[in-house]
């Protein structure tokens, strides 16, 4: 894939400029161009486009957007490919410092130099960052050795260096449960991986292929208490937690190890958000958004990680298409009516996102539930309900809702939430 | 006469994770227990009977931007060749530029199935 720099750019101006070129950055550049839109410009940072999914290098991903199962480098290639057939210019090595709220992009790279490029709309795609270790505010000593999980990956399967041999992972999530087996095949020690809630917050593909095919054991409801170590890790304190989710000391044990991976959690990275004033969501972290994607600012739309933390890359493919369908068409100088009608997260839903729909079109809900509940109901205010087998956090739920369900509702807002069968 | 062993396994089909129990004289199945659905009661035989696993890693690359240039298997393997596989590839040093689909190791360990390169890497500039 290319690799090279772009410092100059092809055009003074662009129909919509789109920042970071991840999955939802290119995605949306591929909407775009069905929106209609002629100059599209992706930003990036890094020297090749494709975001986090060159490192992710097991298979999972694709099922839903292409159908048969692809490792992350296959999907990021697959995408490249499509967005440079159609003639999309990406500058990689290229960081956006500002986004003007006339949607002037200012975008820096050591050979282009400073540049401010003018936009008819723009996309937000800059994905997200992991939690470190001050999130949680471990005790301890320092020393070198704690890694997020996705930086040992990049480490790992990029460029060429093993982390560790000894390794405590906390975080059950799927990057943990990944990377334990990646450093397991590696030679690594994976001592075990611990989670802090009472259950497993990965899929059950990956609990039994990930920890099960090698005895990596997983400890619930218990957490990493104390890093101890002087230069290098040298040990880790866990213990169970009490039902505050405080570590109960006097239970804990400590294992020796010399390297600690914290998969902990993502942060959307809203930087530039913050600067432009978008409305933020307190709950997601990112912009709020309509349904087409735009966030309270016109003409700046966002998708993927920077919206929401997604669980399946192909769900922001789906997501970033419409943003960039959306920001094209506003680049022609189209205009989708406004929505009528809010979404209000109730029981058992932490957010929805977009969180307006129109009662005119077809859309697609996506929620995340804040407890695991079986035999559930999904329900859409009065309007529509739909019967679930089972709903966890770590599986984002959609709904499709059809103007058919709005037809006889005069409201204004909807509250959505997932309850237990015969819990009216 | 002979007695039965019972075998669990976790369903990987759904999050609802099933306890599937798998009674079994010796290499014969007797009863698959547990199972919520169908894709569990199909899961509970192959994964006792021949369960098979996608291999995914990364071989050296010789002056590519890269160090590692990552490799799948094109079809699932048996789950008890995985180590050894791994193990394998590990050995192996290919040159840049490398192809996506490139055949890095050809019928792994007689499995009759290829080990083969997940994306392209360039050569690195001199």
């Amino acid at each position: 894939m290319t690799t090279a720099t772009m410092p100059v750019l092809k055009h003074e101006a662009y129909d919509v400029v789109i920042v970071g070129g991840g999955p939802a950055g290119l995605a949306a550049a591929l909407g775009a161009r069905e929106g209609g839109a002629e100059r599209i410009l992706v930003v990036d940072r890094e020297p090749e486009a494709g975001g986090i999914l060159w490192q992710c290098i097991h298979a999972g991903f694709g099922l839903h957007h292409f159908k048969e199962e692809l490792t992350g480098p296959e999907y990021a290639t697959r995408f490249l490919r499509m967005v440079e057939e159609a003639g999309i210019e990406i500058a990689t090595n290229s960081y956006v410092l500002d986004i003007a709220p006339d949607r002037t992009v200012t975008i820096m790279s050591g050979e282009g130099g400073l540049r401010e490029v003018p936009a008819k709309a723009v996309v937000l795609a800059m994905g997200a960052r992991e939690r470190t270790r001050g999130a949680i505010r471990t005790a301890g000593t320092r020393p070198a050795g704690v890694f997020t999980a996705g930086l040992a990956q990049k480490f790992t399967n990029m460029l060429g260096y093993l982390p560790g041999k000894r390794v405590v992972i906390l975080g059950s999530g799927d990057i943990g449960l990944i990377m334990a087996r990646r450093l397991t095949l590696e030679g690594a020690e994976v001592l075990g991986v611990f989670e802090i809630m009472p259950y497993a917050n990965g899929l059950n593909r990956n609990i039994v292929q990930c920890l099960h095919d090698f005895d990596i054991p997983l400890h619930l409801s218990t957490t990493v208490a104390e890093i101890h170590g002087r230069e290098r890790v040298e040990a880790v304190t866990v213990a169970p937690v009490d039902e505050n989710l405080r570590p109960i000391l006097d239970k804990g044990w400590r294992i020796e190890c010399d390297t600690l991976l914290l998969a902990i959690g993502l942060i959307p990275e809203n930087e530039l958000s913050q600067r432009l004033n978008l409305r933020l969501d307190p709950v997601t972290g990112g912009p709020v958004v309509n349904s087409a994607m735009e966030t309270s600012v016109d003409g700046i739309f966002a998708c993927g990680n920077v919206v929401h933390i997604h669980d399946l890359v192909d769900f922001v493919t789906q997501e970033a298409l419409l943003a960039g369908r959306c920001a094209g068409e506003f680049a022609r100088g189209q205009r989708r009516p406004k929505d009528n009608i809010k979404l209000v997260p109730g029981r058992n839903v932490r957010y929805t996102v977009p969180h307006s729909i129109s009662s005119e079109r077809e859309h697609t809900i996506y929620m995340r539930v804040r407890e695991p509940m079986e035999r559930c109901v999904l329900r859409l205010g009065e309007v529509y309900q739909k019967r679930l087998r089972y709903v966890v956090p770590g599986e984002m739920v959609t709904l499709k809702v059809k103007p058919e369900f709005l037809e006889n509702f005069h409201g204004d807002s909807l509250l959505v939430e997932v309850v237990e069968r015969g819990d009216a | 006469m002979a007695t039965t062993t019972v075998t669990t396994y976790l369903c990987i089909g759904c999050p609802l994770g099933c306890r599937l129990e798998v009674e079994h004289d010796g290499p014969d199945i007797v009863e698959v227990r547990g199972f919520g659905c169908k894709i569990g009661k199909r899961f509970a035989e192959q994964e006792h009977t021949a369960p098979t696993r996608m291999v995914t890693t990364t071989v050296r690359v010789k002056g590519g931007v890269w160090a590692r240039l990552p490799v799948k298997t094109e079809e699932p393997v048996p789950k008890d060749k995985v180590l050894e596989l791994t193990d394998l590839l590990h050995t192996i040093e290919v040159s840049a530029p490398v192809k996506m689909g490139t055949v890095i190791l050809e019928n792994a360990l007689g499995t009759g199935v290829n080990v083969i390169a997940t994306r392209d890497v360039e050569a690195r500039p001199a």
